[in-house]
């Protein structure tokens, strides 16, 4: 991709915008369409697009293989260890208004941790497999287009 | 009357259904497949969100002024239902991948024809 | 009339033999789906839904085309018995739906049952604006967290599959040329 000025000048200039949009997404899930989810696919999208363009090897440095497998595990465990902080402050698994004694305040940490762990592990799933799929040499040539 | 224009929704949405169901069976490619498979997922998607509708109502985010909301319920459970839709479709996608890598094509009658060789030189092996 | 769209391009999909063509086609219906999700008021599942089918789902499966063919086989044998099958599925699916509560009924079973009970919770406890968002952590957290787990899993098995995402594929390739050697 060394000749395609015009893509990587543009990619440049977007991948900054796309990577606050994701993070303005899942920040902003309590009080508009937004949420965990959307948000860890936007940002995903962000890494995929500076991969395609950038090339493989470039993206790795970026987001190195150790970086990804943890942070696949840390957002599941932050979603699971918020249950189990919930369950050790004296409420069920997952009750969110123990966390600060406070009904309102409660609830709205709660949802900001959940739905962080839940951005992080869906967003991290998303590169890892890309990368996956990148990474195997194509064993056929241009000839069967 | 009414009663077309009340259901007219349902049957066409199950119209699509029917037609991603169609590529899953009839057709031989791999990859064809699951791209009906995602088409008859997404089509379930449309059935189940028109039903949660409310006629005049508007987008479940709460407002000062009283409105009529669209039931959310189903808005969580598809949510939940296209996050694993899309894991569905990544492993088979990187089952398709390893099929090819092994077999060397992907069309679903040739490794058919690959696996009943492959039984019959492992069947005529003393 | 989006509607009429989609039909076109499911009809489009069906059709084609070249992947490439069938792949575009399936982005465009996730995004025409996208848009009639929005006339359904269901903004965030259609934020998802465009985001995730027009986005990531069009991404693998076009790295998926350039590791496998690009062609379809035009196959000779007869395709009726799959069309009878399918008739008699949606024939029966309709006659389901028969005795369904007309569309954008406000007082269909769906909304008396749960709903109103979760939007007042909502509305007076947690005073979260985002009704879905409140539903889906809170009053469906488990739900959440086997969907995550479910995620996890399928990197983890994409991961197994494909080979390790650092630098092994050299280890893989030979492994791979000797098992079908033997």
């Amino acid at each position: 991709m060394k000749h395609h000025l015009i893509l990587r000048v543009v990619t440049k200039m977007l991948i900054p915008s796309i990577l606050l949009f994701a993070l303005y997404v899942q920040f902003h899930g309590d009080f508009g369409p937004g949420g965990g989810f959307q948000a860890g696919v936007i940002f995903a999208a962000a890494f995929i697009l500076y991969a395609i363009v950038f090339g493989l090897e470039t993206a790795r440095r970026v987001m190195p293989t150790w970086l990804l497998q943890s942070l696949i595990a840390t957002g599941l465990i932050l979603y699971a260890g918020v249950g189990f902080v919930g369950m050790f402050l004296g409420g069920n698994y997952l009750n969110y208004t123990v966390l600060t004694g406070h009904a309102h305040s409660g609830q709205h940490i709660g949802l900001l941790l959940i739905e962080l762990g839940v951005g992080i592990t869906v967003s991290t799933v998303m590169i890892a497999i890309y990368f996956s799929f990148a990474s195997r040499t194509p064993r056929m040539g241009d000839e069967d287009w | 009357m009414e009663f077309i224009l009340g259901h007219y929704n349902y049957w066409v949405v199950i119209f699509l259904m029917m037609a991603g169901l169609y590529v899953v069976v009839a057709r031989g490619n791999l990859v064809k497949k699951i791209v009906g498979l995602n088409i008859f997922q997404v089509s379930v998607f449309l059935l189940y969100i028109s039903m949660g509708k409310v006629a005049g109502g508007t987008a479940p985010i709460l407002v000062d002024e009283p409105v009529v909301y669209s039931n959310p319920l189903p808005h969580v459970l598809i949510l939940t239902a296209i996050v694993v839709g899309v894991a569905t479709t990544a492993l088979g996608l990187a089952l398709v991948v390893r099929i090819r890598e092994s077999y060397g094509t992907i069309e679903e009658d040739e490794i058919q024809v690959a696996n009943a060789a492959d039984d019959l030189l492992e069947e005529n092996r003393p | 009339m989006l509607l009429t769209f989609l039909g076109m391009t499911a009809f489009a999909i069906i059709h084609t033999h070249h992947l490439f063509a069938v792949v575009m086609m399936s982005g465009v219906f996730s995004l025409l789906s996208a848009g009639l999700l929005v006339m359904l008021d269901a903004v965030d599942v259609a934020f998802t839904e465009a985001a995730v089918g027009a986005g990531i789902s069009t991404v693998l499966m076009l790295g998926t085309l350039t590791l496998t063919a690009r062609r379809e086989k035009v196959s000779k044998r007869a395709n009726w018995v799959p069309l009878i099958v399918v008739c008699v599925t949606g024939a029966a699916l309709i006659y389901g739906t028969l005795d369904m509560p007309l569309f954008g009924d406000p007082n269909a079973p769906s909304m008396t049952h749960v709903m109103p009970e979760y939007i007042e919770g909502t509305e007076h406890i947690f005073q979260i604006p985002n009704v879905v968002t409140a539903v889906l952590g809170s009053y469906r957290g488990y739900d959440t967290l086997g969907e995550t787990a479910v995620v996890f899993t399928a990197g983890i098995g994409v991961i197994l599959l494909l080979g390790a995402v650092g630098g092994r594929k050299r280890d893989a390739r030979d492994e791979n040329e000797s098992g079908e050697g033997s």
